[in-house]
């Protein structure tokens, strides 16, 4: 069964007909082309297939195109701030963050997620966040590192807004 | 992965049109809410429905409510992470903002609901043991009307409750509670977080501070047998009595006598039994201290 949805899709309206039972996270790679979401497990367990969906952030793995019509999706692809990367991108970077990259989506969509709503988060309140995303490369240290620098980033130009 | 099979899709406005819907398409439908147990039921275990009720477009059935009798309502599609941060929730019931925190992640939360979780009916559900001991109600809506039951007999046995195919749960009712109210969550699992409780313990009974007398107690156990179940003996062991130490333990081993597990992947019958007694104890001892700040102030302290 096929259903017409609309939605937006990293701020631009998106319109087609789309299978009912496609995953969003096989939409957005396969049908749509936007391959920086990946799929780790498939079941919910690893976080690397996150995205935002209605500003919060869910595993794409296991939403329902059936679903979609009216709602607000932000991929990896639509982090950026314009032109410039995102905090998380620049310090995951400059830090570390990333070493085989495969987590770094979903891990950079969920980072985005916690500075949204903690400004400044302890390292306790990262790795609670961040529990739903593996990663076998990095240890996490780096990545933890990554998000307090990011919420610095984010704080000191809160801070210039004010002025 | 497996892919999900082609299904008929259907996203009803009504209570009364998505019962209907399953009353005319007959067997092989599957109501959907947050989809965190469905589609991986359906990637995973092969389950193939025919068709699914997609119920997140159905009004007035998602949120919390404080009614004017003092009791709280919690639709049906409220996700976990919706009652984890709800400033009422945390307040009034912190070790049930607790348990629906305990599931999964972040992720998970913002679609798994505490309907989901009830009529998934898995006797290892988070949430299911703080509710009962908070004596809650469930309302449900089918093509006959409506009728509510306690929330303790709700469940069945693992993956059943008693609604019929066409019946919704649509509410969940927590009885206005008394302001001496404590209570406490405790979830067993060898990883702190992403896993499935291997047992667990939820505790509530009015605590008399001066004297430290607690009364109306309530001990539900999860995970330690086909459903969540209460541990009534133990409970009134502790009715109207001085909470010490020893006795918290005598509760807890009258619990672990009460609770009927099995052996399996996650652990022995004799393991999960014997977890019962510690962690009745322990729940009863932090309920009368209060609820923990934090999740790592949770996770190490000991009464």
């Amino acid at each position: 069964m096929k259903t017409k949805i609309q939605f937006t899709l990293n701020g631009k309206s998106v319109s087609r007909e789309a299978p009912t039972h496609r995953l969003l996270l096989d939409l957005l790679r396969d049908e749509i082309g936007l391959t920086g979401t990946k799929e780790g497990c498939g079941t919910g367990d690893c976080g690397a297939c996150t995205v935002m969906l209605n500003g919060k952030p869910v595993n794409s793995c296991l939403v329902l195109s059936g679903e979609l019509d009216g709602a607000d999706i932000v991929t990896i692809e639509g982090l950026k701030i314009g032109p410039e990367l995102h905090p998380v991108q620049k310090t995951f970077l400059q830090d570390g963050g990333a070493q085989c990259g495969y987590c770094t989506p979903g891990m950079l969509m969920m980072s985005k997620a916690l500075l949204d709503e903690n400004p400044n988060p302890t390292e306790g309140d990262i790795r609670y966040a961040l529990s739903g995303n593996l990663c076998r490369c990095t240890g996490y240290a780096k990545i933890i590192q990554a998000v307090q620098d990011a919420a610095a980033i984010l704080r000191g130009s809160k801070a210039e807004d004010r002025r | 992965m497996k892919r999900t099979e082609p299904f008929d899709f259907y996203q009803p406005a009504t209570l009364q049109e998505a019962s209907r819907l399953l009353k005319e398409k007959g067997p092989g439908g599957r109501f959907l809410a947050g989809g965190t147990d469905l589609v991986i039921a359906m990637k995973e275990k092969g389950l193939l429905p025919n068709y699914i009720v997609d119920l997140k477009r159905v009004p007035g059935i998602s949120g919390i409510r404080e009614n004017p009798d003092g009791s709280i309502s919690l639709g049906a599609l409220t996700t976990m992470y919706e009652i984890e941060t709800s400033p009422t929730i945390k307040k009034k019931f912190q070790f049930l903002a607790q348990s629906a925190a305990e599931v999964g992640s972040i992720q998970i939360r913002n679609r798994a609901t505490i309907g989901g979780n009830m009529c998934n009916a898995t006797p290892s559900a988070d949430t299911a043991p703080a509710l009962i001991a908070l004596n809650a109600t469930a309302k449900i809506s089918g093509a006959a009307g409506e009728r509510s039951i306690s929330l303790e007999e709700f469940f069945r046995g693992p993956g059943q409750s008693v609604l019929s195919a066409d019946e919704i749960l649509t509410e969940i009712v927590i009885p206005k509670t008394p302001s001496g109210l404590v209570g406490e969550y405790i979830k067993f699992s060898p990883r702190e977080m992403m896993d499935l409780a291997y047992v667990s313990v939820a505790v509530a009974f009015n605590f008399e501070t001066q004297k430290k007398t607690c009364s109306g107690v309530r001990i539900v156990l999860g995970a330690v047998a086909p459903t969540p179940i209460r541990a009534k003996r133990a409970e009134s062991t502790l009715e109207g009595q001085i909470l010490s130490e020893s006795l918290a333990e005598k509760a807890g081993n009258i619990a672990a006598e009460e609770a009927k597990p099995i052996s399996d992947v996650r652990s022995s019958a004799d393991y999960r039994r014997a977890m019962v007694g510690a962690m009745t104890k322990r729940a009863l001892l932090n309920a009368a201290v209060g609820p923990a700040k934090s999740w790592v102030e949770r996770r190490d302290r000991r009464y």
